[in-house]
């Protein structure tokens, strides 16, 4: 056996010698192949910063070969996007880059029509000369019952501010329940009426509605899926496409306050903390911010994946660059506590009542005031503004002075929040 | 949050950046490692690499406990969770690191029953809970993380616990820098040392790399200050011609280490006369395994693992870039064939590694960065 | 992995030595200190949390000249930045 020296090791006396390498790993190769890598001129000398020895080719500047990697590296990562996976796994149901694949490859892929390919989270279409938003999401949280709320709450304030965002005046929702068999009617009912006060805060009515009932085992007591109608009055089209450079970001409150409530609800970690889920209908609020800054842009509410994801979402729909700064993105302390402990990053963790805002970079004090004078808006601040280029990143400034990159989730931090 | 916001503050950075620069002598080239996954960590989340001179490179090197177990390890983990009357518990780093076929996370979707945990201790209370199945804790960590393990499995002995054991896959940091030490291609001017792996074993370990090598070690804090402060510290023993072991993060390392936690190490594990580390190859006596005394919290007693070796591809350079030979991008299947999604070597399993951080992180050259942050 | 967060130790729990509650900017959480029975830590005091298990004291003198230096630091440099200024003036 080697003795601590480094090199290729010598067969392992287990007698079964060294399998193949795995099959995912030889099609990740078998993909990308043919590519060239401009640093083939440089494996030859004996390190990429030496000066070259007389005889081979000449080399181009190391910043100038970093730039070309990245290039093809931004090429690869813009191909048509496969499902490589045979099995739906949590990491497509975290709101990261394995949802987005899944959603392009799948679904956008057997659907596709102009009304569907913005991925926005509602729908604008015209019906006899009006503007309608539709809206739809299902809810599977656990626990059902968590500080601040229960799935009822998100089922109804989700739907609700997926179509405010869009700029609509929510007004009808239905509500299709699905019910594990042994489910206690008193929860049922203790979700019903969560609904229904949430319902009457938001000013929407629910018209019509599904129940099902599965057996024991399925549908982890309660599942709700809500879909939900507005009427867009006025006002321009939003979407995240629109964002230019010199435009401004705003964020409406504290993030990661849903996220880590569901986490620590959930007992597993034995954590304790005075956080609360953020649920919470955001119609009004989006109402005085359109009346107040008319050049809103854009507007998305941070649910899963967080307002790291809306961020790229952003950079990526519009071709520009998010430039955000740590310091003016506001986080509880709490909240801050127990991402620190646990190792995640609040950027990417669930809110579910707070919006995201792009808007022209001369309105962005009029827009913060108009936040700032909600309930729901007290903290809001002012995160980031849009550049042209790098196009397609999210550049962060941290609170340190320095700058790192934030791309989109690859697994999943938190399981079934919403 | 206490001692740990004072040591973020950006005004104090500009400070030792200044006294950094002017320590590099024109001309040269500094190439510092660090060996701790954290570390790694730290400076690409605080963008930590602006404050630094163009002249001083960090290299990343081998202290990613995750991404340094063989795929056939993590076969090898795969196949003890699947046996029907096994919960597996983990840390959440390991649940994605995929194995020939797929990962832990894979597996859950598939129906196994894997948990992931906090902390080892929490094992136990799931073995509780469960007395008819038995609980496999993967563990996994340099010597930081090893007194855990042990103390975990002393509990679990004074509790008369027997549906509990552990699949050890602890590893020992020194063998790791002498190995890349003795490497022939090495070119390292200096190391920041693991902080936190140094609160267990302390600071005279490293003193063989100081006084054999001729190289200075700082032991190092994970605040973005604290590895400043120490990269200043390293350059100033550079400057000043010195190899010494220092210790800049007092508040928590003590020289002489935690003597409680060496002793229960000692008490439940012993060393493996070698084991396999990837992108390295097999390095004698650099990993624990339990002792014969406590053979009946061993999982690889108590199951059979296949132990099948599943090599990296010839394409992978992980070996390069963890001895500071070549920087992430250079390797050639960085960011096509080899990504965060589809790791293909140590370097990209985890978030820590070399190359998922730069891609994660620090995707950008350093030119570009300063033209678009200059606004 | 290396992931250590300093935290404030709240109290022990009552019949059992070994765990204490901590509390980490507003979070709490109940850890084993057992590896620091050499020289158990008080309620006020601060450990280094690391998997559930306390590793080690903070050792507050220490941080505190540790800071000192880092603004012993930044005020030299402010210093040095304030003189070169004065001097351009001229």
């Amino acid at each position: 056996m080697t003795t601590g020296r480094l090199g290729e090791p010598t067969t392992r006396d287990s007698g079964a010698g060294a399998a193949a390498s795995a099959p995912w790993v030889r099609e990740a190769l078998h993909d990308h192949d043919h590519d060239d890598h401009p640093s083939d001129a440089s494996r030859d000398a004996a390190g990429p910063d030496d000066a070259s020895p007389a005889g081979s080719r000449r080399q181009l500047p190391l910043a100038d070969r970093e730039q070309q990697v990245l290039d093809r590296i931004d090429r690869a990562r813009s191909r048509r996007p496969k499902i490589k996976e045979e099995r739906i796994t949590m990491s497509h149901g975290a709101g990261g880059k394995a949802t987005q694949t899944l959603i392009e490859a799948v679904f956008l892929e057997a659907f596709r029509n102009p009304l569907l390919e913005p991925l926005e989270d509602a729908a604008r279409l015209h019906v006899n000369g009006s503007r309608v938003a539709l809206t739809t999401d299902s809810y599977v949280v656990s626990p059902l019952f968590f500080p601040g709320g229960n799935i009822g709450d998100l089922a109804v304030n989700g739907t609700v501010n997926d179509l405010s965002v869009a700029g609509a005046v929510p007004l009808y929702l239905s509500a299709g329940f699905i019910l594990e068999e042994g489910f206690p009617v008193a929860d049922l009912n203790r979700i019903v009426a969560s609904m229904k006060s949430a319902a009457a805060a938001a000013g929407v009515q629910v018209v019509t509605g599904d129940t099902k009932v599965v057996e024991k085992g399925k549908a982890d007591g309660c599942y709700i899926n809500t879909a939900g109608v507005g009427i867009i009055e006025h006002g321009p089209i939003l979407g995240v496409a629109s964002a230019r450079p010199g435009d401004a970001v705003l964020v409406s409150g504290p993030i990661g306050d849903h996220g880590v409530t569901i986490m620590l609800a959930r007992g597993e970690l034995d954590i304790e903390a005075d956080v609360i889920s953020d649920t919470a209908p955001l119609n009004g609020l989006v109402a005085g911010l359109l009346a107040a800054a008319p050049g809103v842009r854009a507007l998305r509410d941070a649910t899963r994946g967080g307002v790291a994801t809306i961020l790229n979402e952003i950079a990526r729909a519009a071709g520009v660059c998010v430039v955000a700064r740590e310091d003016d993105i506001p986080v509880r302390a709490e909240v801050r506590g127990a991402s620190e402990l646990l190792g995640i990053d609040p950027m990417y963790v669930a809110c579910e009542g707070r919006v995201v805002v792009v808007v022209d970079g001369d309105q962005a004090g009029a827009a913060l005031a108009a936040l700032r004078a909600h309930p729901l808006g007290e903290q809001a601040s002012v995160i980031g503004h849009i550049a042209a280029d790098p196009q397609g990143i999210v550049l962060l400034k941290t609170a340190f002075g320095g700058t790192r990159i934030v791309d989109l989730l690859v697994g999943d931090p938190l399981p079934r929040i919403c | 949050m206490r001692f740990v916001d004072e040591f973020r503050d950006a005004d104090k950075a500009h400070a030792l950046a200044a006294k950094i620069a002017a320590l590099c002598e024109p001309g040269r080239q500094y190439k510092l490692m660090e060996v701790c996954g954290g570390h790694t960590h730290t400076i690409y989340k605080h963008g930590l690499e602006d404050y630094l001179p163009e002249s001083i490179t960090l290299v990343h090197g081998p202290g990613c406990p995750v991404c340094v177990i063989p795929m056939g390890r993590v076969d090898d983990a795969m196949h003890l969770a699947a046996q029907p009357d096994v919960i597996m518990t983990s840390f959440g780093d390991m649940m994605r690191v995929p194995g020939s076929n797929g990962s832990f996370f894979d597996a859950k979707a598939a129906g196994t029953d894997i948990r992931m945990v906090y902390s080892p201790l929490d094992s136990l209370k799931i073995a509780r809970q469960n007395p008819d199945k038995r609980v496999v804790f993967m563990a996994i960590g340099f010597e930081t993380t090893a007194p855990s393990t042990a103390m975990t499995v002393l509990r679990a002995s004074a509790q008369g616990l027997d549906n509990f054991s552990v699949f050890c896959n602890h590893v020992t940091i020194i063998p790791a820098i002498k190995a890349i030490l003795d490497s022939p291609d090495l070119r390292l001017d200096g190391f920041l040392g693991p902080g936190h792996v140094s609160t267990v074993i302390g600071c005279r370990p490293y003193e063989f790399i100081a006084a054999e090598y001729g190289k200075p070690v700082v032991v190092a804090g994970f605040e973005p200050l604290d590895i400043l402060q120490s990269v200043y510290m390293l350059m100033l023993q550079l400057a000043q011609g010195r190899s010494e072991v220092e210790n800049q993060y007092t508040r928590v390392v003590p020289w002489d280490g935690n003597v409680v936690a060496l002793q229960a190490i000692g008490e439940v594990m012993e060393l493996r006369p070698y084991f396999e580390w990837r992108g390295l190859g097999f390095i004698s006596h650099s990993a624990l395994r339990m002792r014969p005394d406590y053979s009946a919290f061993d999982a690889e007693l108590l199951f059979s693992v296949p132990g099948v070796r599943v090599a990296d591809p010839k394409a992978c350079q992980c070996g390069e870039v963890l001895k500071g030979v070549l920087k992430p991008w250079e390797c050639k299947v960085f960011g096509t064939a080899c990504t965060p999604e589809t790791p293909i070597g140590t370097c990209m399993v985890s978030p820590e590694g070399a190359c998922a951080a730069y891609y994660n992180y620090g995707r950008m050259s350093r030119q570009r960065v300063k033209e678009v942050t200059r606004s | 992995m290396c992931l250590g967060i300093p935290g404030e130790v709240i109290e022990f729990l009552p019949d059992q030595p070994d765990l204490a509650r901590v509390d980490v900017s507003g979070v709490r959480r109940v850890i084993n200190v057992g590896l620091l029975s050499d020289d158990p830590p008080a309620p006020g005091e601060w450990v280094l949390i690391h998997v559930g298990f306390a590793l080690s004291k903070i050792d507050e003198d220490e941080a505190a000249a540790a800071l000192e230096f880092l603004e012993g630091i930044g005020q030299a440099y402010e210093d040095e930045l304030a003189a070169l200024q004065e001097s351009r003036i001229e």
